[in-house]
């Protein structure tokens, strides 16, 4: 296996697996060990990677894998990703805040930032991977492993719930 | 409270830049109709903008980095000092050249998303220029003394585009000029910049590069930064930059 080969597509790629690390983790010790051990798997791995593969989804898809296997992956599994993928997308819209809020919020990143903290990991790891990773639906169905209607019902549900977040926290802010 | 019955998930994919063409077209209609999907628009790029934030939020320590580094980069048992060293430094020149390389090409795609926005942050909004006039020669002087540059606009009379008006955006948080060219059902955005404080390599060469399912073209002259974004054809975009480059030639 050809690691010279690894370390070129891999490593480009470490800042950002950090950072995604520490939003699932919560904590800068457990995302660098996720870290450390999703690079170890994925150059076990890398025998089975095909060349044309995409290897943003590959490494992203082997550092979640790994957080689902982790201590605090196994706490978040059993809680967050039980939910219903069927609840129909409108439901969560009833106590959304209006744009008008949404645009007083966005003014403070530390606002946004707190609302993303406090969504289950799940809907914040596909909101992750959509804004700040920029990837398409179809890489995030590939990190994910479901089909891409999953991925939009799950997306629409998480930013739904981020602006509940948000208008939850200015109602906190008015009383 | 909400009475537009538009599909938000179809909102979110156009603004995700995965809607099909017709969608797409679907979308842009009803945007420049209904007030509520506007604005609803107008604070998802917001929060979206804000969220992008949390891609770099956390950065890996220098150690950590070497650690992971040194896990993944082979030694070889028994290798002679000096080429380990010089393998080493190998390795650590072409891992800053990755650092430096990545975030110019994020910087890259930055650029292009906030420009995007700007566009589509335009369409949104009811009232979106800060100067309206079809006629080039109230635009151009308009812009002077508010943008710390100047740039010409060719004659539009005789064409098929329409100035429809200009408006001070903020793009990096450096002041640019927009101006909003209408085409047929379309409107182009051309946002002008000053090439310096952009701090971004861009391609040089011409051509319309398709992103967030935008045809944007950009190119530098003189020192200006210039974009011409919109979800016109290919062919009427590359024409408005032409037009663009010629008169600033």
């Amino acid at each position: 296996m050809d690691r010279a080969f690894f370390e070129q597509l891999a490593m480009p790629l470490f800042d950002q697996l950090y950072n995604h690390a520490c939003w699932l983790t919560g904590d800068r010790a457990d995302a660098e060990d996720l870290v450390q051990e999703a690079y170890a798997k994925a150059l076990k791995g890398f025998g089975g990677f095909k060349e044309g593969t995409n290897m943003r989804a590959w490494m992203f898809r082997i550092l979640r894998n790994t957080f689902l296997t982790s201590r605090s992956g196994l706490a978040a599994k059993n809680t967050d990703f039980l939910e219903d993928e069927d609840a129909r997308p409108g439901e969560l819209i009833s106590h959304d805040a209006t744009p008008e809020q949404i645009l007083l919020r966005t003014e403070s990143e530390q606002a946004v930032f707190a609302a993303l903290e406090s969504l289950p990991v799940a809907y914040r790891e596909i909101i992750l991977l959509c804004e700040a990773e920029e990837m398409s639906y179809r890489e995030i169905a590939e990190v994910l492993d479901v089909p891409i209607g999953t991925v939009m019902s799950r997306l629409s549900r998480a930013r739904a719930g981020l602006r509940a977040a948000l208008g939850a926290d200015l109602k906190q802010e008015v009383r | 409270m909400m009475s537009c019955d538009f599909d938000r998930a179809a909102l979110a994919a156009y603004l995700d830049g995965e809607s099909s063409p017709e969608q797409s077209a679907a979308a842009q209609q009803h945007l420049r109709t209904c007030t509520e999907c506007a604005a609803e628009i107008a604070a998802m790029v917001r929060l979206r903008r804000q969220t992008r934030a949390a891609g770099s939020r956390f950065k890996p320590t220098a150690d950590f980095r070497r650690k992971v580094q040194a896990q993944v980069v082979s030694r070889r048992p028994g290798f002679p000092a000096m080429r380990f060293a010089t393998a080493a430094a190998l390795s650590l020149a072409a891992l800053i050249l990755v650092i430096v390389w990545a975030r110019q090409d994020a910087t890259q795609a930055d650029t292009f998303r906030e420009v995007a926005d700007l566009h589509v942050s335009d369409l949104a909004s009811a009232n979106p220029y800060d100067v309206v006039s079809s006629d080039r020669h109230t635009v151009k002087p308009w812009f002077q003394g508010r943008i710390p540059f100047a740039f010409n606009l060719p004659e539009f009379a005789g064409t098929e585009f329409v100035l429809l008006g200009g408006r001070i955006v903020s793009l990096h948080q450096q002041p640019a000029a927009q101006v909003i060219v209408g085409v047929g059902q379309h409107k182009i955005s051309v946002l002008v910049a000053q090439e310096s404080v952009l701090r971004t390599v861009f391609p040089l060469s011409h051509g319309v590069v398709v992103r967030d399912s935008f045809n944007v073209e950009t190119w530098a002259n003189h020192g200006l930064r210039f974009f011409v974004i919109g979800d016109a054809d290919k062919a009427e975009v590359q024409k408005l930059a032409l037009a663009l480059s010629n008169a600033n030639q």
